[in-house]
């Protein structure tokens, strides 16, 4: 049933709205009076040195979502699973189980790489 | 001549889509104008943690004080740094926004009632999708989008650094949230929100059959929230005020009622797959007993923020990635061994 989905595009679209609507009052009501000091990025009061969007992140980020990427996928074969274990059994049960381990085997990897470590 | 009315196929078909357009719009309001009593409430319960008043002046005891918030928020300036990416930066807010409240399109608050006058059944809640919890997680999953784009899109240092870390924070911990929601599926054998509250009808509540799994989701919610103690992304001692450093007026505004509109939802999910959603003594109506459920929890995660110190950012990661996904895992082990 397709109706069941129409909600969400129907909220969607009302918040998109109610949004640009408070905006738009509050575009007629603000003041504006911008000047550099005003508009510069934050950083204590100092000059702002160089730019923050270069990319200066630690790796460990890019790591950690790589590792998410792996269980998040788990997550997704586990809902269906979880839904009809009960009518399927211990072979579902040990098949999953088969495939837990492996992810397992691969967090326990990531942990004695020193992936989880921040420092 | 009104009966053959009623009855055609077409209108009934347009009569069902008017009655979801009112009840998107009634939800959507009363979320929106949520964080009005919600601001006030967590401002009194800290007041009155910390041997104080709280807002008193705007109103008889500060009752109108969100108010007065509210207006003068409306009238700040908005400011683009120049350095920002500007159409980002504009439209970060709202799409953090609109995820947190797409959640409450399959939300139940209550079983069927029946209008008085025009003598038709209404469901409480927009619709009960086959795949309700699954498409409560993904879309909650979402407003990180927001926070990463309005952290980077700002070209601030602190605002970049608030992102990721929010980012980080979201992800990790959306693992151990979601196991947690599996076990529950597992007991109950369906993804429907609807399904589970009538399956704990009777007081056969999830907190009884997943115990370690309530203690998960309540952590991990936490987390996913970004509330005290693991509200690390915004972090004043060193952030300044993380991912929205740089954001002013009503985009501002926007962010924080993305948080309250978050708290809300993780509250309303703890009820509907631990508490047993309106389940409860007879002499309420069912959604009363499930208002009262979730201000009650609503209440505690204030009442957390003002007890618990926070977290550092390698204790969080710890906690998520060392000690809760491990534990979940096995959480999902013990409960296939008792289901099947």
């Amino acid at each position: 049933m397709l109706i069941t989905y129409l909600p969400v595009l129907l909220i969607v679209g009302f918040v998109i709205f109610m949004a640009t609507m408070v905006l738009f009052v509050n575009s007629l009501v603000s003041p504006k009076k911008p000047f550099r000091e005003k508009l510069s990025p934050w950083e204590c009061g100092m000059e702002p040195i160089g730019n923050a969007d270069a990319g200066h992140f630690k790796v460990h980020f890019f790591v950690i979502a790589i590792l998410f990427i792996v269980f998040d996928v788990e997550t997704l074969f586990l809902f269906p699973w979880a839904v009809v274990l009960r009518d399927m059994g211990l072979v579902a049960f040990v098949e999953m189980f088969i495939f837990i381990s492996i992810l397992a085997i691969g967090l326990v990897y990531a942990w004695k790489k020193g992936a989880l470590e921040w420092v | 001549m009104f009966e053959l009315f009623i009855s055609n196929p077409l209108v009934l078909m347009m009569i069902e889509v008017l009655v979801i357009c009112i009840k998107v719009v009634v939800v959507t309001l009363v979320v929106f104008s949520l964080p009005l009593p919600l601001t006030y409430i967590e401002r009194k319960v800290a007041g009155h943690i910390q041997v104080r008043l709280g807002p008193y002046r705007v109103g008889p005891h500060g009752i109108l004080q969100p108010l007065a918030d509210m207006i003068k928020l409306i009238f700040k300036e908005d400011i683009i740094p120049y350095k920002a990416d500007p159409w980002l930066f504009k439209i970060a807010p709202i799409i953090a926004m609109v995820p947190a409240f797409a959640v409450f399109a399959t939300i139940p608050f209550g079983e069927k009632v029946t209008i008085p006058f025009i003598d038709k059944e209404v469901t409480l809640y927009i619709s009960d999708m086959d795949t309700g919890i699954l498409y409560v997680l993904a879309i909650a999953g979402l407003s990180v989008y927001g926070i990463i784009l309005g952290g980077w899109a700002s070209n601030s240092k602190y605002a970049l650094l608030g992102g990721l870390r929010s980012s980080a924070q979201m992800i990790s911990y959306e693992l151990a949230l979601s196991f947690a929601c599996i076990g529950v599926v597992m007991v109950v054998n369906s993804l429907s929100l609807v399904d589970i509250v009538r399956a704990q009808s009777g007081w056969h509540w999830n907190i009884l059959y997943q115990p370690l799994g309530f203690v998960i989701f309540a952590i991990a919610g936490l987390a996913e929230i970004n509330r005290i103690p693991f509200d690390l992304p915004e972090d004043e001692g060193t952030l300044g005020a993380g991912y929205h450093a740089e954001y002013s007026s009503m985009r501002f505004a926007f962010f924080m009622l993305t948080e309250y509109v978050a708290m809300v939802s993780m509250s309303v999910l703890m009820v509907i797959l631990f508490f047993g959603g309106w389940d409860g003594p007879g002499f309420l109506p069912g959604i009363v007993w499930f208002l009262i459920k979730v201000a009650f929890i609503i209440y505690v995660i204030i009442w957390t923020r003002f007890t618990y110190p926070r977290y550092r950012y390698d204790q969080l990661m710890t906690i998520g990635w060392k000690i809760l996904l491990p534990l979940s895992l096995l959480n999902i082990l013990i409960t296939g061994l008792v289901v099947i």
